[in-house]
């Protein structure tokens, strides 16, 4: 049943590439949100923002569990083969017509709404793509390295994260903002590059045969009739879904979107960390940890896929308070300026005339201070504070009587040593994806049936990835939001959802590795 | 061990409708505070999505409750049931 080595790397790359692909495509859309809902979604106009919220929630959460069982149930009844080719031409030609559509300016309520429709493909696609990449794989790799082998497929949503931000930054340095941001401008660029790339995977992947395990099955008639009642209404193989979702996915998606978006949205949002040295880190990071995911895959092989993953989710239960508040601190730039090597400011201020329309005797002034701080080791940031002052008498006579408005710390460059610092710390974090993330797909490839494989796979996979782990950067947003006090409160999402699974885990799975797959 | 994993099935049984009980009083007093659409339309998704996972974890609960997850299949012929 399995290949020659030759064969499987041909298969692994075939594979790997494609699934690299659609992950580049879903990630450019989010990392262009900003510019995209400027060009698509214009907030003061109410449906078109309204568009823009389900274009957010519906592809990354409801339609992903959708495809994976559209999707599982073709691949289960066609063939892993020719489904997932059909994954990544919808992946690619969605994205690529996404650069196409015209902005609201040009074609009105048109635009959001094609980019809304769109998006939805992605969606769906994504959520068939996976489950035929790893399966295809595992169904090709002998036992005793399917973690192995399968691992390799797990390195593509981190490496289409970092071609997609590699691809974005350099298309932004190399042009002013005004050109990256104008309607026809280069943030459309990284959505044109997606159709070469996806063209030469399709090539690739059309060369490929269909997995043996499969055609095995088709050539003896065994295989599934109706895949979606075989996983879901036979109890037997339900309650493995069951528990590849609570005892492992869940976990692992939670930790795996903490790891490189709430990340990223941390570093931006909270912390305010200047834009490239805020991309440069992640890249650093993702390049670094991006080889462990083989390692865990191949270590897999050797002690069991269970203890890896959980070990994974005790580490980051354990250390994501300390990793996230250690950054905090070291970006403070309150503790910043009790250091002696601050050297200098230059401060620029703006002043906005208001009349009070209460008072209708007083003028309000509204001072905004832009403030720059630098320091000898190369580490400075911007602050910027709003005081409201009235006139009493004259022009020249005010008091400052609302003052000290928060001041607002942005863009911070951190120094070379801190950067370094910060770079080790995101890749423990990302050292955590690896381990939970690494054997994943050989461990649900293990838990279900050949003929049903695609299809239950992929379904508690997506509601891992999908919902638990893609919503983790707005819930985590959200209770910043509600619970103020706390600027770390919004780890608690992925620490409970972690801790639940971990116990989960920890007591209804077993370290056994399924040597026999092929039934 | 298989005590444990048997009574620990009244916990995942209970934690479904207390985490959807949870999600509903939040989204209700977020709602409360901001009652714009793009709220609502969070919330809603937030909670259509959430609580068929919850029923899951009940039924989890459930399985492990009558001794489903005693033992595991080793071959494909036991989960065809």
């Amino acid at each position: 049943m399995n290949i020659e080595p030759r064969g499987i790397w041909k298969v692994i790359a075939a594979s790997s590439v494609g699934t690299m692909i659609e992950w580049y495509d879903f990630y450019i859309f989010g990392m262009l949100s900003t510019t995209i809902s400027s060009q698509f979604f214009p907030k003061d106009n109410p449906t078109a923002a309204l568009l823009s919220t389900l274009a957010i929630f519906a592809a990354g959460f409801i339609v992903r569990p959708f495809g994976a069982l559209v999707f599982g149930r073709l691949g289960d009844l066609v063939g892993r083969k020719y489904t997932f080719l059909l994954t990544l031409i919808l992946m690619g030609g969605s994205t690529f017509l996404i650069g196409l559509v015209p902005g609201y300016k040009s074609i009105g309520i048109a635009a959001p709404l094609l980019v809304l429709l769109l998006r939805l493909v992605q969606g769906l696609a994504l959520g068939g793509e996976y489950g035929g990449a790893a399966t295809y794989v595992a169904e090709h790799a002998p036992a005793n390295k399917r973690g192995y082998y399968t691992s390799w497929i797990q390195t593509t949503a981190t490496l289409g994260l970092f071609v997609a931000l590699g691809v974005i930054m350099l298309v932004k340095l190399n042009m002013p903002d005004a050109s990256f941001n104008a309607e026809w401008g280069g943030w459309r660029y990284p959505f044109w590059i997606s159709i070469l790339l996806v063209a030469v995977s399709i090539y690739i992947r059309l060369k490929m045969k269909e997995s043996p395990m499969f055609s095995k099955l088709k050539s003896e008639g065994k295989t599934s009739v109706n895949p979606l009642k075989e996983s879901f209404s036979h109890k037997g193989n339900f309650k493995m879904v069951l528990l590849a979702l609570f005892g492992a996915v869940m976990g692992q998606g939670v930790i795996w979107y903490t790891g490189q978006f709430y990340t990223q949205t941390f570093l931006e949002n909270t912390l305010k960390i200047e834009f490239i040295q805020n991309r440069e880190m992640l890249l650093w990071a993702i390049a670094l940890a991006t080889p462990f995911f083989v390692f865990f895959g191949w270590l897999s092989d050797k002690v069991g896929r269970k203890w890896i993953m959980l070990t994974g989710m005790l580490l980051a239960v354990i250390f994501y308070r300390p990793i996230f508040n250690t950054m905090l601190k070291n970006a403070d730039p309150k503790i910043w300026r009790t250091d002696t090597q601050y050297i200098s400011d230059s401060t620029i201020k703006t002043t906005i005339l208001k009349i009070d329309t209460i008072k209708k005797t007083n003028t309000y002034f509204i001072v905004h201070t832009k403030t720059k701080w630098g320091f000898t080791d190369g580490r400075q940031y911007f602050s910027i504070s709003a005081d409201t002052m009235s006139e009493f008498n004259s022009l020249t006579s005010y008091s400052n009587d609302r003052p000290d408005t928060k001041p607002l710390y942005i863009d911070k460059t951190l120094s070379t040593s801190l950067k370094w610092k910060f770079i080790f710390l995101i890749w423990i974090l990302i050292l955590f994806v690896t381990m939970v993330y690494g054997p994943i797909a050989a461990f649900l490839v293990e838990m279900f049936p050949t003929k049903i494989r695609y299809t239950s796979m992929s379904l508690p996979y997506h509601i891992g990835n999908g919902v638990f782990g893609g919503l983790t950067p707005y819930i985590a947003l959200l209770l910043t939001t509600i619970y103020t006090k706390d600027k770390l409160v919004g780890l608690y999402y992925p620490i409970i959802i972690a801790g639940l699974c971990l116990i989960i885990g920890t007591l209804y799975l077993n370290n056994k590795r399924d040597k026999n797959v092929t039934d | 061990m298989n005590t444990i994993k048997k009574y620990a099935g009244i916990l995942w049984i209970l934690v479904g409708p207390l985490g959807i009980y949870f999600l509903i009083r939040t989204a209700l007093s977020e709602i409360a505070k901001k009652p714009h659409v793009d709220t609502k339309i969070q919330w809603i998704v937030f909670i259509a999505i959430f609580t068929p996972i919850a029923i899951g974890l009940m039924i989890f609960g459930w399985y492990a409750l009558k001794n489903e997850y005693h033992h595991l299949p080793e071959s494909s012929a036991e989960i065809e049931d």
